[in-house]
C-alpha cells in the first residue's frame, strides 16, 4: 500500500481531483481538523493509498501552515439556505408518485443527503427534481433522478444504489460490470432475415470526464464538450469520415436533409429532460456529426455528451456493431489524446446522465415485422424470456405500426456490450422461426425459450 | 474547533452590502470560513441587510493568526457562518468570459439589449446571499430568444436582493421596459382609494366587467424562480392565515391545488379563477414551476369578487374584480383587502417586499412598482378599426389585449383595455387613467356609432 503525506498528496491536483467530495471532507476532518496521528486509508481505483500528516503539520503550534488546496470547505449558499428549513419542511410530497426516486427516497434518506454535495456544486435536490415534477409515466416506469456530475453517483450513493438496484435487476453494489467492445466475441448476426428485419441500429452514451453532466453543466463546459468532439470526429478516416453540423448555423436545405435521414434531433419536449434542465442555452453548442455513408451518427450535448448511433437497413447487425466498436474506440482514442477519457468505473460501468443508462447505455435493436407473433398470447412472456423489450418504431413513447416492432435488448447494466447484441441476435432470429411457424399455422410452444 | 484552512482570496459577492471602508478592511484580510460550529470570536465589523447580519470575525482560539479574519453571517439567532460561496458558480468561473458568454445573436428581449461582455464579466463572480447568480437571471432570457407578440423582459429576480446585486443589468432593464425609469427615481405608491375621481359610473351597455389585479412578495423568502419546498409552503401557511383572518365581503376560502376535489375544480374553472401550471416557456425556464402543485393554491371570497392566487408567478396575485362599470367599487375592495391582508404578514414580521426606489418588488421587472394593471372587458366595435386607435391608446397610456389575456387577440370587438404602466406612477394614478381613458373611448365609440367624427377628440400625450 502506498503512503502519501496529506500536503503532497493535497497538491498533486490530478490525483486530487478524482476523489469524491465526501472523501475529501473526511479526510479533512480527521486528519487535519481532529489531528489523527493513525494513517487513513483510502480506496481508489487504482488501489488502496494511505494518507498521513507529517507530525509537524499536525501540532497546534503559534502559526499554522496554510494547506495548498482549499478544497473544503466549499460552500453552497443556496443549499445551505434551504438548510435553515427542517428536512420535514423541505421533504417532497410523493404521494402521488410512481417512479424509482419515490419509491426510494424516504425522510431519514433525505434528512441524510441534503446537506451534501458534488464537488461541482450538485445537490440532493437538484437529482431529484425530475422526477418531484414528473410523478409518473402511461407506459414507462421512469427512474426520477438524474446525476450532474461524475461524482454523483458516489455522493448519494445511498439515494442512487437502491434506484439502480431496482431498475437494473438487483445489481449489487458491490457487483463488477464488465465492458467488451470486441465485435469478434459476437457469434453471428449477420443473417437476419431480410424479408423480416427491416434496419439494425445500435446506440450507446458517453460521458467526458471532467465535465458536469448535460443537467449542470454550463455554457463553457457544453462548448467545450462540443470543440473536443468536432476535433476527434474530424479526426475519423476511411468509411467513417464525416461531417458535423451545429444545431444552430444549420441551412434549412442541411436541416430538411437530416430530417429526412430520421437523424436530426430537436430541442426537448418531454418534461422529463426539461425539469432536470437539459435544454438550457438551446441550440448553443449542440450538434449531429455523421459519416459520408450515413451508417455512423454522432449527437454532441443532447441528453448525454455524446450519444453515438451505428446502423443501416437490412440485418446485418454483426457490420453494424463491428462500425459501432471500431467507431466508438477510435473516438475514445482522440478523446484520450487530448487528455480526456470517457466516464468509466469498473461497478457501473459507463457513466451517463441517466442511472438507466449505466453500464453500457447500449440498447441495441431492429425494426422486425411480426404481426402473427406479436398477437401470440405469450408474446409479452417470449420477450421477458429473452431479456428483450418491445417499443413501436416511433420510439419508446411510440405503439407499433402494422405490426412492425423495435426488439431491442431490455438490460444495460451487469452485462457486457457483446452479451447485449448477442441475445438481441439470438432472441431476434428465434422470434423470426416463430412467426414464421405462424404463418404456416404450426404451433411453437417447442420454441418457447427458458429464462435467459 | 480545528483551525479552518484559509481559502483563496476572493472578495464576497455581496460586499455591495458593505461600505467603502469595510470593503477594504476584508481586502485586507482576505480569508473566508465556513463552520456549521458556534465560533467564540470577537466580532470587528458588523452590517444589517435585508438577508442576514453580516460580521468580520477575528478567531478567538489560541494560536490563530490575529491577521485571519472571516466574513461571517447570522441569519438567526445562533452565530453561525454561513457558505459565502456558491461552489457551482465558482466553478464556472474557471471558464473564460468568452466560453461562457451567452449567444444573444438571435435574441429579441430586453435582457439581450442589455447584456454586455463587459456587464456579463463584471457580475458574473457575484451573487446574493441565497446563492442567487447572474446565470440564474438570464436563462430565462438565453433559453426564449423572443416572443411573436411581446417584447420579453428576459430576465427574472430570484430575491429581493437580486435588482441591488445585478443592478448594472437591471437598471437599464429596467429603464429600457420602464419608459426611462432612471436609477436615481422614486416610487410613490398610494393604495388610498378616496384619492381615485369617479370611475364609478363607467358604461355598462359597454363595459363588462372590471378587474385590478397585482402581485406581492414576502419579505425574508426568496422568489418563486429559486425559493424551495420548505420557503413555498412557509408562505402557503402565512397566506392561510392572513386569508382566513379576513371578515365581512372578504370572508373566504382557500383551495390547495394539490387536494382539489374534481367537483371544486370544475366550479374554479367555470368561474374561470383557476390556474393550472405553466406552459409558458417563459416561466418554466426561469423554475417556476418545480414541485408544482405542492404549496399552490387559490383563494376567493365567498361572494367571488375577491381572489388571490398563492405561489403562482409571484408569492401572492391579488385580484378584485366585478361585472359591470363601477371600477370605483373594484379598486376600493382591492385597497383595502390588500391593506388587511399585509397587516396580517407584517405581525409575523414577514412585510411585503417594498423599496423607495422600485415599489413593489415583484419576480419580473415588468411589474415592479405597482404590480398594477386594472382593466376592463370593453365592447368598441368601431373605434377599434378606427385609424388612429393605436395612437389614442398609446397617448392615453393604455394597452389593449384580447379578453383571453395576454396572448389572445380580441373577439367581436371586444377588448380588454388597461393601464401600460407599472412603475414610476401610484397605483391611484393608474386606475385614474384607466377610468378616464375608457369614459373617453367609449364617448368616441358613441360617436361613430352615429356617424360622427372623433377628430376634435383625440387626446394630447398624457
Amino acid at each position: 500500500m502506498k503512503f502519501f503525506q496529506w500536503d503532497e498528496w493535497t497538491a498533486n491536483s490530478s490525483q486530487w481531483e478524482r476523489f469524491s467530495c465526501t472523501i475529501k471532507q473526511t479526510l479533512h476532518h480527521d486528519l487535519v481538523l481532529e489531528n489523527r496521528q493513525t494513517p487513513q486509508r483510502v480506496h481508489t481505483p487504482t488501489g488502496k493509498i494511505g494518507i498521513f500528516v507529517s507530525s509537524q503539520s499536525s501540532s497546534s503550534s503559534s502559526t499554522p501552515q496554510p494547506t495548498k488546496t482549499a478544497v473544503m470547505p466549499f460552500g453552497n449558499s443556496h443549499n445551505q439556505l434551504k438548510m435553515k428549513n427542517t428536512s420535514e419542511q423541505e421533504y417532497p410530497d410523493l404521494s402521488k408518485h410512481n417512479n424509482h426516486m419515490a419509491k426510494v427516497l424516504t425522510p431519514a434518506l433525505y434528512e441524510n443527503l441534503r446537506s451534501k454535495q458534488t464537488p461541482s456544486g450538485f445537490t440532493l435536490d437538484d437529482v431529484i427534481q425530475t422526477g418531484v415534477d414528473n410523478p409518473g409515466h402511461p407506459f414507462i416506469m421512469t427512474v426520477g433522478c438524474v446525476a450532474g456530475d461524475e461524482e454523483t453517483y458516489e455522493v448519494f450513493k445511498e439515494l442512487l444504489d437502491p434506484v439502480i438496484q431496482d431498475r437494473h435487476g438487483g445489481y449489487k453494489p458491490t457487483d463488477k460490470h464488465k465492458t467488451d467492445l470486441n465485435p469478434a466475441n459476437l457469434k453471428g448476426g449477420d443473417d437476419l432475415d431480410a424479408n423480416y428485419v427491416l434496419s439494425s441500429r445500435v446506440r450507446t452514451g458517453r460521458s467526458i470526464r471532467g465535465f458536469c453532466l448535460p443537467p449542470h453543466c454550463s455554457r463553457g463546459e457544453r462548448r467545450a464538450v462540443e470543440t473536443l468532439s468536432v476535433e476527434a470526429l474530424g479526426a475519423l478516416t476511411g468509411d467513417l469520415k464525416g461531417k458535423y453540423y451545429a444545431l444552430k448555423n444549420m441551412t434549412e436545405a442541411e436541416q430538411q436533409q437530416l430530417i429526412d435521414d430520421h437523424f436530426l434531433f430537436d430541442k426537448p419536449v418531454s418534461p422529463l429532460l426539461l425539469a432536470s434542465g437539459m435544454a438550457r442555452d438551446w441550440p448553443d453548442a449542440r450538434g449531429i456529426w455523421h459519416n459520408d455513408n450515413k451508417t455512423f451518427l454522432v449527437w454532441v450535448n443532447e441528453e448525454d455528451h455524446l450519444r453515438v448511433i451505428s446502423m443501416q437497413k437490412g440485418g446485418n447487425m454483426k457490420e453494424v456493431f463491428t462500425r459501432f466498436c471500431t467507431g466508438l474506440t477510435k473516438i475514445e482514442e482522440l478523446f484520450k489524446n487530448k487528455g480526456h477519457a470517457f466516464m468509466w468505473n469498473e461497478h457501473l460501468g459507463y457513466v451517463l446522465t441517466c442511472p438507466s443508462n449505466l453500464g453500457t447505455g447500449l440498447r441495441a435493436g431492429v425494426h422486425v415485422k411480426l404481426p402473427n407473433l406479436s398477437k401470440y398470447r405469450q408474446f409479452e412472456e417470449i420477450l421477458k424470456r429473452l431479456r428483450l423489450q418491445k417499443r413501436g418504431t416511433g420510439g419508446v413513447d411510440t405503439a407499433a405500426v402494422g405490426g412492425t416492432f423495435d426488439i431491442s435488448n431490455a438490460d444495460r447494466l451487469g452485462f457486457s456490450e457483446v452479451e447485449l447484441v448477442q441475445m438481441v441476435v439470438d432472441g431476434v432470429k428465434l422470434l423470426i422461426e416463430m412467426e414464421k411457424r405462424l404463418e404456416k399455422g404450426q404451433a411453437i410452444e417447442d420454441l418457447m425459450p427458458a429464462q435467459k | 474547533m480545528g483551525h479552518v484552512p484559509p481559502l483563496p482570496l476572493m472578495v464576497p459577492e455581496y460586499s455591495t452590502h458593505l461600505s467603502h471602508a469595510e470593503s477594504c478592511a476584508l481586502e485586507a484580510f482576505p480569508r473566508e470560513g465556513t463552520t456549521n460550529e458556534p465560533m467564540d470570536a470577537t466580532l470587528l465589523i458588523q452590517k444589517k441587510t435585508p438577508m442576514c447580519f453580516l460580521g468580520i470575525v477575528r478567531l478567538n482560539e489560541i494560536g490563530s493568526d490575529p491577521k485571519d479574519c472571516y466574513l461571517f453571517s447570522r441569519t438567526d439567532r445562533r452565530k453561525s457562518a454561513i457558505m459565502t460561496k456558491n461552489c457551482n458558480n465558482d466553478y464556472k468561473l474557471k471558464f473564460s468570459l468568452e466560453e461562457e458568454y451567452p449567444d444573444l445573436s438571435q435574441h429579441n428581449n430586453h435582457m439581450a439589449k442589455v447584456l454586455t461582455k463587459d456587464i456579463y464579466n463584471k457580475l458574473r463572480s457575484k451573487q446574493t446571499p441565497s446563492g442567487f447568480t447572474l446565470d440564474d437571471c438570464i436563462q430565462t432570457g438565453v433559453d426564449n430568444p423572443g416572443h411573436p407578440f411581446i417584447m420579453t423582459v428576459g430576465c427574472v429576480a430570484g430575491d429581493e436582493e437580486s435588482y441591488e446585486v445585478f443592478k448594472e443589468l437591471f437598471d437599464p432593464v429596467i429603464s429600457d421596459r420602464h419608459g426611462g425609469y432612471k436609477p436615481t427615481d422614486k416610487h410613490h405608491t398610494d393604495l388610498n382609494w378616496e384619492n381615485l375621481k369617479g370611475g364609478d359610473d363607467l358604461d355598462p351597455n359597454y363595459v363588462q366587467s372590471s378587474r385590478v389585479r397585482t402581485g406581492r412578495s414576502i419579505k425574508g423568502f426568496t422568489l418563486p424562480t429559486t425559493n424551495s419546498r420548505g420557503e413555498r409552503r412557509a408562505v402557503e401557511k402565512l397566506s392561510i392565515e392572513a386569508l382566513n383572518s379576513l371578515d365581512g365581503e372578504f370572508k373566504g376560502k382557500y383551495y390547495p391545488l394539490k387536494d382539489m376535489t374534481d367537483k371544486e375544480q370544475e366550479q374554479l374553472i367555470a368561474d374561470h379563477f383557476l390556474f393550472d401550471k405553466p406552459v409558458s416557456p417563459l416561466l418554466l425556464a426561469a423554475g417556476m414551476a418545480r414541485d408544482w402543485p405542492d404549496a399552490r393554491g387559490i383563494w376567493h371570497n365567498d361572494n367571488k369578487t375577491f381572489l388571490v392566487w398563492v405561489n403562482e408567478e409571484d408569492h401572492l396575485r391579488v385580484i378584485s374584480m366585478q361585472k359591470g362599470g363601477n371600477m370605483k367599487e373594484v379598486f376600493k375592495r382591492f385597497c383595502v383587502g390588500l391593506q388587511k391582508i399585509e397587516d396580517v404578514f407584517k405581525k409575523h414580521n414577514h412585510g411585503f417586499m417594498w423599496n423607495e426606489h422600485l415599489g413593489f418588488i415583484l419576480t419580473c421587472p415588468s411589474n415592479l412598482g405597482t404590480g398594477l394593471r386594472g382593466g376592463v372587458h370593453v365592447k368598441l366595435p368601431k373605434l377599434s378599426t378606427h385609424a388612429k386607435f393605436e395612437e389614442i391608446l398609446t397617448r392615453l397610456r393604455l394597452q389593449k389585449r384580447g379578453t383571453g389575456g395576454v396572448d389572445t387577440a380580441s373577439v367581436g370587438g371586444v377588448f380588454d383595455i388597461s393601464n401600460a404602466d407599472r412603475l414610476g406612477s401610484s397605483e391611484v394614478q393608474q386606475v385614474q387613467l384607466v377610468v378616464d381613458g375608457v369614459k373617453l373611448m367609449i364617448e368616441m365609440e358613441k360617436k361613430l356609432e352615429k356617424g360622427e367624427s372623433i377628430d376634435d377628440m383625440i387626446p394630447a400625450q398624457k
